[in-house]
């Protein structure tokens, strides 16, 4: 892997995409078709989770197979914060973002400690213990989950409207990815590769490796809580099945079929898998057969992932 | 309490050896060809519903986990040459969505072929009652399952530890490149291991399946369990994952049996019964980040 440097064509492109998706809940409302503004919202906010994966990952050098955890603790937060009476998301995301943080700096601290596989089976443990502490937390709805009283409000503005979510979930993933490349950019972005690249070199010079991977590690916490407070918005609901390993595991997924490494690469594998999911479920109730079947294509075929098909990184 | 505690024990014991039937084929083909294999459950739960199948069709649970067992490690090999050859060399991340994907067309196949619901499979009738061990009663079919794993690992250990094959497998397991260069074949070898875990997988599937349902996602669950017993055990030893399934075998059914009543015993009834059954589901998943914690290589590191 080499350093991440921006294609010239990047940013032309991202302002493109980002008019087009201010335009897209128009345009469908004219089609008659508002149901496919909520399933585009659920893209967006599976794209933020993706590029917080993306930044532990594919910058960061971590395979870390809990990040569901930060996804849920997020989602679980927003929703406590509304029972406690707080429905202003300029209050509640941060709230989110802070509290999955924290998490995740907490577990970063020990499962940094080991390396390899057992950093992999590590951080899977510890969303485990989350996910079943979720389940039987019996005030927080247990199995069920815990169901949102309607959406929140942001900046006074209320999110009920599809639209409205639509929107905010654009912005916030516009913000994020802005944030994403210029850190990778940035002194800490190379440093933070570096180290994924050479680690004792890294070491021998003098950098704190550990404390540059567990920022990043935290990092990616907080923007996976901030992902996972918008999809308590979307579906009204901080289930515990968001924090299922398969979770963790379709979140990586993503990544790798977008490109690990690359800016744009959980965008692109949140977009490419959801949509295959959205059309195969029309084609054959089997569709996990097919999907299944795509992803060793994928594997087999093109390892660097769709992102890398276009995009060059090798600078 | 105490037959509670001894009944839990051997309840114990019992998962135990059955983790270790799973484990003792992960390990070995992490510890080896250094290969994450997330699709073990799926061969678990494939292994499982061709028993369940194959004893249905046989009207005879032995024969049916014969078949079962023999058509696991069939598949086994077919994955082995077909797939993971191509995963060897690729890293983890390769290898995790691979495998994933593999469980994804897994239980989608088996939720084809067998539908949603649950298999029941029933234990040899003249198992099915309780034995009279001291002063307690014991499902005698749990009995036997012990008495089966302990045999399974027993033969595991004179394999690995006396005989020639098992010596290649421990030096493939603590390098493989030297054992490549002194001439031993380790990619068949590797095959032949993978083929056995396949098999050892279905033999617990088709073991615990009259115990727990025969059903789609059976793997997963069990999957993470097993990741735990070797994580614990050390990545590519047997002896780790022997000792590691007794641990979290044992761990695990003690602590949801008895946590909760110890609870209730020192704290409000309110707060015991809240956290009772949470602290007793994350004990193990507690057990293994301490372990980590102190002994980052697991408790047995296969490589020194």
């Amino acid at each position: 892997m080499a350093f991440y440097r921006p294609a010239s064509w990047q940013k032309p492109l991202s302002l493109l995409l980002l008019c087009a998706a201010l335009a897209l809940p128009s345009v469908l409302a004219a089609f008659g078709q508002e149901f496919y503004i909520g399933f585009a919202t659920r893209v967006l906010i599976f794209a933020l989770a993706a590029s917080s994966l993306n930044l532990v990952l594919g910058f960061g050098g971590m395979v870390s197979l809990g990040h569901a955890a930060f996804l849920g603790a997020g989602a679980y937060a927003a929703a406590i914060c509304q029972q406690a009476g707080i429905n202003e998301a300029l209050l509640v995301f941060p709230a989110a973002m802070g509290i999955a943080g924290l998490f995740a700096l907490v577990v970063g601290a020990i499962s940094l400690r080991t390396r390899g596989v057992y950093f992999i089976m590590i951080t899977l443990a510890f969303a485990q213990m989350a996910y079943y502490l979720f389940i039987s937390a019996r005030s927080w709805g247990g199995d069920d989950g815990l169901p949102l009283n309607g959406r929140m409000t942001l900046a006074g503005f209320s999110l009920a409207d599809d639209a409205a979510l639509f929107y905010a979930a654009a912005g916030l993933l516009a913000l994020a990815m802005l944030f994403f490349g210029r850190l990778a950019e940035a002194r800490f972005g190379r440093t933070l590769q570096a180290i994924r690249e050479n680690e004792t070199r890294m070491e021998a010079l003098g950098y704190p490796v550990f404390r540059y991977r567990l920022v990043a590690f935290a990092l990616g916490g907080a923007v996976a809580g901030l992902a996972g407070a918008l999809l308590a918005n979307l579906t009204g609901l901080a289930s515990p099945n968001l924090l299922q390993w398969t979770q963790s595991g379709t979140l990586l997924v993503m990544v790798i079929i977008g490109g690990v490494g690359y800016l744009y690469g959980g965008v692109v594998g949140a977009a490419v898998l959801l949509l295959l999911e959205e059309s195969l479920v029309g084609v054959t109730e089997h569709w996990h057969i097919i999907l299944g079947l795509l992803l060793l294509a994928v594997v087999l075929f093109a390892p660097k992932g769709v992102a890398a098909l276009f995009g060059k990184r090798h600078g | 309490m105490t037959q509670l505690i001894l009944e839990q024990a051997l309840n114990g014991l019992q998962f135990g050896l059955m983790l270790f039937l799973l484990a003792a084929g992960l390990t070995l083909v992490f510890g080896i060809m250094d290969c994450i294999n997330l699709a073990h459950g799926s061969l678990y739960m494939v292994g499982a519903y061709f028993v369940a199948a194959a004893t249905q069709a046989a009207d005879s649970f032995w024969i049916g986990l014969g078949v079962g067992v023999a058509g696991a490690a069939v598949l086994g090999l077919v994955l082995e040459l077909a797939l993971f050859r191509q995963l060897y060399k690729r890293d983890h991340l390769s290898q995790v969505l691979a495998t994933f994907a593999l469980i994804l067309i897994a239980n989608e196949t088996v939720r084809a072929i067998w539908g949603p619901a649950a298999l029941m499979l029933n234990p040899p009738e003249a198992l099915a009652g309780p034995v009279e061990i001291g002063n307690f009663f014991y499902p005698a079919y749990r009995l036997l399952i012990i008495a089966f794993g302990i045999a399974i690992a027993g033969l595991l250990y004179l394999l690995v530890a006396k005989s020639r094959v098992g010596m290649w497998v421990r030096a493939g397991a603590a390098n493989r490149e030297m054992t490549e260069a002194l001439g031993i074949n380790v990619r068949g070898l590797f095959t032949a291991v993978f083929v056995f875990g396949a098999a050892l997988c279905a033999l617990a599937g088709g073991l615990l399946g009259p115990l727990l349902a025969v059903q789609v996602g059976m793997g997963e669950s069990v999957l993470i369990l097993a990741f735990v017993v070797i994580i614990i055990g050390g990545i590519g030893s047997i002896r780790g994952a022997l000792v590691g399934s007794l641990i979290v075998g044992t761990v695990d059914t003690l602590g949801r049996a008895l946590l909760p009543t110890l609870l209730r015993a020192t704290l409000p009834a309110d707060a015991a019964s809240t956290l009772g059954p949470a602290l007793a589901s994350i004990l193990i998943y507690l057990l293994m980040a301490g372990i980590l914690f102190f002994k980052p290589q697991g408790l047995f590191p296969a490589r020194a």
